[in-house]
């Protein structure tokens, strides 16, 4: 309980304090409603259907987008950061697009792949792929070359070397880069749908936004922000589970 | 059988040369003590028997093959901690052996088989080097590079040590060598002592 009060004693005091200024100063902004007045709409929401299906569109969009570029970061992360002498020739291209914001490769979907799930599942692969990328790499570059002279020294199989070794000390880099993956997954999808879908929360924010509706939309800009959070805290569980050996 | 010829090492960041022209034999079952002052290329030496580095001039042949590399025939117990903080006890033993039941006898042997589902951080200095111990055994290799073995550990579990070893050495005919800087412990278990001193040159006692 005390853990709890800790964690949302800021969240309570800002909202506080915004809802307090609207008795105080008398302040009837429509662009700016009260929080009140969007816990309303909120609770509201929650009880259609509608709203279900534009967070479970978002979701799914990004777990497929997140599934795609672990799947792909991960192993080959984890390859070139062990085989320095190949990891060398991709290097420069990585380091070239890893820069590059997601969000820039919005219009570059949109034109390969329309207005559909595919360009967004583009755009958020590209906005995962590249931390759970790099954090894989670097964990298995950091193999310190005792452990490679052991695995040389009682040869063992590549496999066998990569599974038990290279795997097993990058998994807290591993976990890091599907953290930061995730979160990027999740802002990219919103993106996406902001700028090219008929579905999602991103949808949802910017339509509500057109028709000012803005309790709708600050609803929508909560949901975003919890489901961002309980994703995190998600991995978060899987990670403590599966790295219970501290180093 | 090993037999250095006309080794020589330098490491490409320092300007010192280590050895140049390192000459001597091992025969199979022997154990032997290599002595030197701290900085003599003791380690260096290690190193260049277990294949992690190699040697700018001549060669070392090991059971009539060149040593080019690691290998399961030379296995260092190097004074580095080289046990993987990820796997427990009996992990490092079954990793290098699939028979269990005598990885359980290894670990037995040096006194950690109550200690088997351990992390290395879990254990002391001590088991580490034991632990080490049990793992080259495990993977019954001809020859041990033991670079420092007994350093951490106290005057009891040492003499208990030097009795297992000496046991399994001669039941095993594996041979030893045995990097120290306690010239009683080569008194006591190498029948041979090198000494390499700073300048790189090895003399040899019987």
């Amino acid at each position: 309980m005390k853990k709890i009060l800790k964690k949302s004693i800021i969240i309570l005091t800002l909202l506080l304090f915004w809802q307090a200024s609207y008795y105080i100063f008398q302040v009837a902004n429509p662009l700016l409603p009260a929080p009140l007045d969007i816990f309303t709409s909120l609770v509201e929401l929650l009880a259609t259907k509608e709203f279900y299906f534009d967070i479970f569109a978002s979701l799914g969009r990004v777990l497929v987008g997140f599934f795609l570029a672990a799947s792909l970061g991960v192993p080959l992360g984890l390859w070139l950061g062990d085989k320095k002498e190949i990891g060398e020739y991709f290097l420069p291209l990585i380091e070239i697009l890893r820069p590059i914001p997601p969000i820039a490769w919005i219009p570059v979907a949109i034109l390969l792949f329309g207005l559909g799930n595919s360009a967004a599942y583009f755009v958020i692969f590209l906005g995962a792929f590249f931390p759970i990328f790099s954090n894989a790499y670097l964990g298995a570059r950091s193999l310190p070359q005792i452990y490679k002279n052991v695995a040389a020294t009682f040869e063992f199989s590549y496999w066998l070397y990569w599974r038990e070794y290279v795997v097993k000390y990058a998994l807290p880099f591993i976990f890091t880069g599907l953290k930061i993956g995730l979160g990027m997954a999740w802002i990219c999808v919103i993106a996406a749908e902001m700028m090219g879908s008929q579905s999602g929360l991103g949808y949802f924010v910017q339509i509500n936004r057109l028709y000012l509706k803005t309790e709708r939309m600050f609803s929508g800009i909560i949901t975003i922000g919890l489901i961002g959070y309980l994703l995190s805290a998600c991995l978060d569980a899987i990670t403590r589970k599966i790295i219970k050996v501290k180093n | 059988m090993l037999k250095a010829r006309n080794l020589k090492f330098q490491y490409s960041d320092h300007d010192k040369i280590i050895f140049s022209d390192l000459n001597f034999t091992i025969q199979v079952g022997e154990i032997v003590a290599l002595l030197g002052p701290s900085g003599s290329g003791k380690s260096t030496l290690a190193h260049l028997l277990a294949g992690y580095l190699l040697a700018q001039e001549g060669e070392i042949i090991f059971q009539g093959k060149k040593n080019s590399g690691p290998g399961r025939d030379r296995i260092i117990i190097s004074q580095e901690n080289d046990l993987f903080p990820f796997h427990t006890v009996i992990k490092h033993l079954n990793l290098v052996s699939s028979d269990q039941a005598k990885n359980q006898q290894w670990l037995k042997l040096v006194g950690l088989e109550n200690y088997q589902d351990k992390y290395p951080h879990e254990l002391s200095g001590g088991m580490k080097k034991r632990l080490s111990f049990a793992r080259a055994l495990a993977a019954e290799s001809p020859f041990i590079i033991m670079d420092e073995p007994f350093s951490s550990l106290d005057q009891e579990l040492k003499e208990t040590l030097y009795q297992d070893l000496l046991k399994i050495v001669r039941e095993k005919n594996i041979t030893i060598l045995l990097i120290t800087h306690d010239q009683a412990e080569a008194e006591k278990l190498a029948g041979r002592v090198l000494y390499l001193d700073e300048s790189g040159r090895i003399k040899d006692y019987q």
